[in-house]
């Protein structure tokens, strides 16, 4: 089970209050209020164009909110790119574009944060500590490689999710957000990103987890965030909600129930 | 996933198979071939020996010290087709400073290795600002050059060639560095073979053994995870371009040096020759994968035919048949070997 302390009296690795964003006339999020915590995961589910990419783009830095208040560890947060969210503790795992899959693990581990040697200006890899890291913070996620020289586009698509996430957590994230990890995995692969999520909490890392997939977020979720059509619609918590109604809740509620009478009618025709 | 338990991801991967992977594997392969086959047509009984090399070295020389920059522009995802024209420009540059405005050789090199690099930087800038394909960017480059080498030239010679460089004082020290030869048991070989090997190996070192080689794999083979990586992958790109366009004028220079002049028209078309000795050993057109040996080797490969072919006493007006051969030939063996070797997977 999840090792969490009360929220109640703990500052929120990240925090968002009442942030909006809008493109000229377009309102892409509105009104969207949710705290993340240390050692939690916490789940933010969305149908295609809910302004769950929107929100991510605000957390990791692409995007400045137009409205609303948006701290980090308490401070607020002032992201012109990226890197600035980096810098301050937030990785983000983007599907599909975390890893580049013709170059090697190790090298694909350390990508942007190369360990050097000698002088460092000059840039030196120092080949044998990444591919020797490498080995070993993946072992310590559960991944064990024979070859850390593989291309990692020869590893399977969850493997690939993992070792970003092994990376992220290795270089001291302490907000990890994972865009849609499993939406193109199957089943078995899904189960692999998932555990690497739980292995991510339990190193104390605040985990967003960005999904379409209820059954997913039910499965490692302690807080649920829902989003419909940029506005948030729901917000819920492990202890306080019953299980049902929240997958009720996240397949789409009334939205769920009028289509299952829709298709019914179509079926009985 | 990866389990203990050996299962078919897990094959032993054999030393042949390594060797399979490497990018330059397919373009050794075919170089011996190229080597073994020019050696058997030779009809002066010199080819195999240094007097061959000495020739060979001197035509694929030039061409590797430019190719190998070519290489690490496409690994990272990007092409030069203003290299070859950036010749022609930084010779004709650096001979007009030195003949007709009376600079000294030096700083006539200093300048021009500066505005190649400007130029550089200017494809680099247009490339990553623009977001067009590199493809037409240096194309427009090309024929901006191809032009200037022109017009500038007749407009100060009033001819279409430099001339008259080797009176200025320091013409010869400038040789002795760049266009001197040395001898080896009676075979004279150009230093440019020099600069060649220490760029091979200089390029080799960066790519695999720095931070920044590991940002031009990263940049070629998918910029948006680097990008998200933190890698600047404009910056990588912007500085490859600097650096090809650099090597690319002291060829230039080296050919001025050797030449004692220059015509206008020199180095057009040597662009398609870089990348042809880059796509040769291994460097994936797309970006992503390659290496600077193999744009070595790719160039000794066209150093075999320009010298191997009249040696052989064949007509010399296939080289460039024989080129476009060897190109399509390698490249489909480089296909098919990297295949094999993912175990083709995909």
């Amino acid at each position: 089970m999840s090792a969490k302390a009360s929220t109640k009296n703990l500052t929120p690795s990240l925090e968002l209050k009442d942030v909006g964003k809008s493109f000229g006339s377009v309102v892409a999020l509105r009104e969207v209020s949710l705290s993340v915590y240390p050692g939690q995961v916490t789940c933010v589910l969305g149908d295609n164009g809910a302004g769950k990419s929107t929100l991510i783009k605000i957390l990791s830095g692409v995007h400045k909110q137009s409205e609303g208040e948006f701290t980090v560890a308490g401070v607020a947060a002032d992201f012109d790119s990226p890197r600035d969210a980096m810098a301050k503790g937030i990785a983000t795992v983007f599907q599909d574009l975390a890893t580049v899959p013709l170059m090697s693990v190790w090298r694909n581990f350390f990508l942007g944060n190369e360990p050097k040697k000698w002088w460092k200006p000059l840039g030196i890899l120092d080949i044998a500590k990444a591919k020797r890291v490498a080995k070993e913070e993946l072992l310590a996620m559960g991944i064990d490689l024979r070859d850390t020289n593989q291309p990692i586009g020869t590893l399977s698509g969850g493997e690939r999710q993992a070792v970003a996430i092994a990376r992220a957590v290795y270089f001291g994230a302490n907000v990890l957000i994972l865009d849609e990890p499993t939406s193109a995995l199957g089943v078995r692969q899904s189960g692999i990103v998932l555990k690497y999520i739980l292995a991510a909490r339990d190193r104390g890392v605040a985990v967003i987890f960005i999904t379409h997939n209820p059954h997913h977020a039910n499965l490692v979720g302690d807080r649920f965030i829902l989003l419909n059509r940029g506005r948030m619609t729901a917000s819920f918590e492990r202890e306080t909600v019953v299980l049902d109604e929240l997958i009720q809740a996240m397949a789409g509620g009334s939205e769920l129930d009028t289509l299952t009478h829709e298709i019914n009618v179509i079926r009985n025709d | 996933m990866a389990t203990a338990k050996p299962d078919e991801r897990m094959q032993k991967v054999s030393l042949v198979t390594k060797a399979l992977r490497r990018p330059e594997f397919g373009a050794l392969l075919g170089a011996l071939v190229i080597f073994t086959m020019f050696t058997v047509a030779d009809t002066t009984g010199n080819f195999a020996g240094l007097q061959g090399a000495a020739g060979w070295t001197h035509f694929a020389a030039p061409v590797g010290i430019v190719a190998i920059f070519v290489a690490l522009l496409m690994i990272s995802g990007e092409f030069d087709l203003s290299s070859g024209v950036m010749v022609g420009t930084a010779g004709l540059m650096a001979g007009n400073l030195i003949s007709e405005l009376g600079l000294g050789v030096w700083p006539s090199m200093l300048i021009t290795l500066t505005f190649a690099g400007l130029v550089g930087l200017a494809n680099g800038l247009l490339v990553v600002r623009t977001g067009l394909p590199s493809f037409i960017v240096t194309l427009a480059t090309f024929f901006v050059l191809k032009g200037v080498n022109l017009a500038v030239t007749k407009m100060l010679t009033g001819t279409v060639r430099v001339d008259g460089i080797d009176v200025a004082p320091d013409f010869e020290n400038a040789r002795l560095f760049f266009a001197t030869k040395i001898d080896i048991a009676g075979s004279s070989f150009q230093i440019s073979v020099l600069w060649w090997i220490g760029f091979t190996i200089f390029a080799t070192w960066l790519l695999t053994r720095t931070t920044f080689g590991n940002w031009i794999f990263a940049s070629g083979g998918d910029p948006n995870a680097a990008r998200n990586a933190g890698v600047p992958v404009a910056r990588t790109k912007v500085t490859l371009f600097v650096l090809t366009s650099m090597a690319a004028a002291l060829v230039g220079i080296m050919t001025l040096l050797e030449l004692r002049g220059m015509q206008a028209g020199q180095g057009v078309g040597q662009e398609f020759y870089y990348i042809i000795a880059a796509a040769v050993g291994g460097t994936l057109l797309t970006g992503g994968a390659g290496s600077a040996i193999g744009a070595t080797i790719g160039a000794a490969i066209m150093g075999f035919a320009a010298i191997g072919i009249p040696y052989a006493l064949w007509d010399q007006d296939w080289v460039s048949t024989f080129l476009g051969v060897i190109l399509f030939l390698a490249v489909l063996v480089n296909t098919w070997l990297s295949k094999r070797a993912k175990g083709a997977r995909k």
